[in-house]
């Protein structure tokens, strides 16, 4: 019988010829990342709660702080103090001020056939690059890191066939939360959300990452993609080479099949509290905002800025509005800063701030006040995500948001041409 | 004996414990901000032995295991929901917070209803009715049975 990509990458992992879903495997992680988010609980267990404490494989542990960067108080400081002090003693990889860890993950480590755990939820992302990538917490995380290996159930996989292009004036990630809208909050809870078909070559590995992290948000354990010229290139130009390349066989069981015509997809806006709260654009029209902000590591990519800068460049943001935009990337910040995109950002009235998780998780900057509303290329909008527990959060795309941020309320860009 | 506090569908990590108060050293510094968002009096009306009672999904969101810890550092005994979300669900068996499906207590119960639970069998006692429940994949009611995954590592390594 035939097997899914993520059969295939779980197989490989736990060093086993098939599996199906419904099996139970021990797998080896081949790589092993964790924020400032939870990081300090971890080193906590690992000290208090270990009857023998000991670190597998350290390279194989990614720490990056992003989340709070630069710290927003002494008890963060604290926080990140623990994580450093214990990344330094032990040999591990440790970035701050790098950029979000996602973000980060992709330019510098994901490879495709590879098992990665993140202790953050978004790690599905590296789906995007072929990589079988989730999310767990700190005490799955303390077992991974002192064994090498973890447990995992074998997902369902729901497939979606992806058919010709984008119009122009929508992205990736109109398309991934009209799939959500579509399938909903729970839709693809515990299942694996895999994409293919002939519009995958119109999608840009930014586009992927867009449409792989975003998955979570209907439950999904990962979202995979088949790896092509588009993604080997972006592979190569990282100094990277592949651990396996896997596709899903003709004969593959799904427990779901999508196809999508990419070309009828719409600007989309997802509503407060929920992200599969989604309508067309059209119907948010006019709701006033306080904040905008362009970035995270669903959308603050430098393909994002560039959409971004295009529409404000001569223009100004509205009186009254904060506009936040937030490189994913130390990397992209500065091509940012090369192309003069940060330029049309700052003389629009922008706000520039460095590499983080930003307002996307509501702790960090930015924070919106009692009955604010900000509209976000951020991750989530649950009630009070980006501050206040009574303030509102809309997610839309890199262009809607911008263009949000110049009229003051929910516009779409075709809308100032 | 227990109460009832009940929660809605897709209660996201979010509610459950938001993230300003992530970063705080321990969870005992977080959890008097549980479900702030929703009830902001729930920390201080909850008592040990208490349960938690949801609709579909609940734990959706981020994978912060702070969640599932500030409701067992409140004492909640168990969670029981339509489903969970997948994270939420492995993060509370690995630390020992009982988490238990059933699809009809949610709509059969109010807050402040008194229940009990029976977890070697399944059963969940409330409103003088029985419910019984779905049981946990083997692996994680071992997991369970030993106090939770770093119970288990330790006995492993023993």
């Amino acid at each position: 019988m035939g097997m899914t990509m993520a059969e295939k990458i779980i197989a490989m992992a736990a060093g086993v010829k098939e599996t199906k879903a419904g099996d139970i495997q021990t797998v080896t992680l081949d790589y092993m990342m964790s924020n400032d988010g939870t990081t300090h609980l971890t080193i906590d267990m690992y000290n208090n709660d270990l009857k023998n404490p000991h670190i597998n494989d350290p390279s194989k542990l990614v720490w990056i702080v992003d989340h709070n960067i630069p710290a927003d108080s002494p008890k963060t400081a604290a926080s990140h103090k623990k994580m450093r002090d214990f990344a330094r003693e032990n040999n591990i990889d440790f970035y701050e001020g790098e950029g979000v860890c996602h973000q980060v993950m992709m330019e510098k480590y994901v490879c495709p056939g590879q098992l990665i755990f993140g202790a953050d939820s978004h790690t599905c992302a590296y789906g995007a690059l072929g990589a079988f990538g989730t999310g767990v917490g700190c005490t799955d995380y303390l077992y991974a890191m002192v064994t090498g290996t973890s447990w995992l159930l074998v997902p369902e996989t729901i497939r979606f066939n992806l058919h010709g292009a984008l119009k122009e004036g929508v992205y990736a990630r109109d398309l991934i939360l009209t799939i959500i809208g579509k399938i909903s909050a729970n839709g693809a809870n515990y299942k694996v959300m895999e994409f293919a078909g002939d519009g995958l070559k119109s999608l840009s590995v930014s586009d992927r990452i867009s449409v792989c992290n975003l998955c979570v948000e209907a439950g999904a354990k990962t979202a995979l993609m088949e790896v092509d010229d588009i993604a080997m290139d972006y592979l190569k130009s990282h100094g990277r080479s592949p651990k396996a390349l896997f596709k899903s066989d003709d004969d593959a069981i799904f427990s779901e099949v999508y196809d999508i015509d990419l070309s009828e997809i719409e600007p989309i806006v997802a509503k407060p509290h929920f992200v599969d709260n989604v309508v067309p654009a059209k119907e948010s029209l006019g709701v006033k905002i306080d904040e905008a902000f362009l970035g995270s590591c669903n959308n603050g990519r430098i393909e994002d800025l560039r959409v971004g800068a295009q529409i404000i460049k001569g223009k100004h943001v509205a009186d009254k509005v904060r506009f936040l935009v937030v490189p994913a990337s130390r990397e992209i910040y500065n091509q940012a800063m090369e192309e003069g995109l940060l330029s049309i950002f700052l003389e629009a009235g922008a706000i520039v701030m460095n590499p983080n998780c930003s307002v996307c998780w509501g702790s960090c900057q930015g924070v919106i006040g009692e009955g604010e509303t900000l509209i976000s290329t951020g991750t989530r909008n649950f009630k009070g995500r980006a501050g206040h527990k009574d303030s509102f959060v809309y997610l839309a795309s890199a262009a809607t948001v911008t263009a949000s941020a110049i009229t003051g309320e929910i516009t779409t860009a075709d809308m100032l041409k | 004996m227990g109460r009832i506090f009940k929660f809605g569908k897709d209660v996201d990590t979010d509610q459950i414990i938001a993230s300003q108060y992530l970063l705080f050293p321990t969870i005992d510094e977080m959890k008097s901000h549980t479900f702030e968002s929703l009830d902001t009096e729930f920390a201080s009306k909850v008592t040990p032995g208490d349960f938690v009672v949801a609709d579909e999904n609940f734990g959706c969101g981020s994978s912060r295991e702070q969640a599932p810890s500030v409701l067992k550092a409140l004492g909640v005994k168990a969670v029981i929901a339509k489903s969970f979300a997948r994270i939420f669900y492995r993060n509370a068996i690995n630390i020992g917070l009982p988490v238990i499906v059933s699809k009809v207590l949610y709509d059969e119960s109010s807050s402040g209803d008194e229940m009990s639970l029976d977890l070697d069998h399944g059963i969940i006692l409330a409103n003088g009715k029985e419910y019984s429940c779905t049981k946990l994949p083997a692996k994680m009611q071992a997991i369970l049975d030993q106090g939770g995954l770093i119970a288990s590592l330790n006995k492993e390594e023993a």
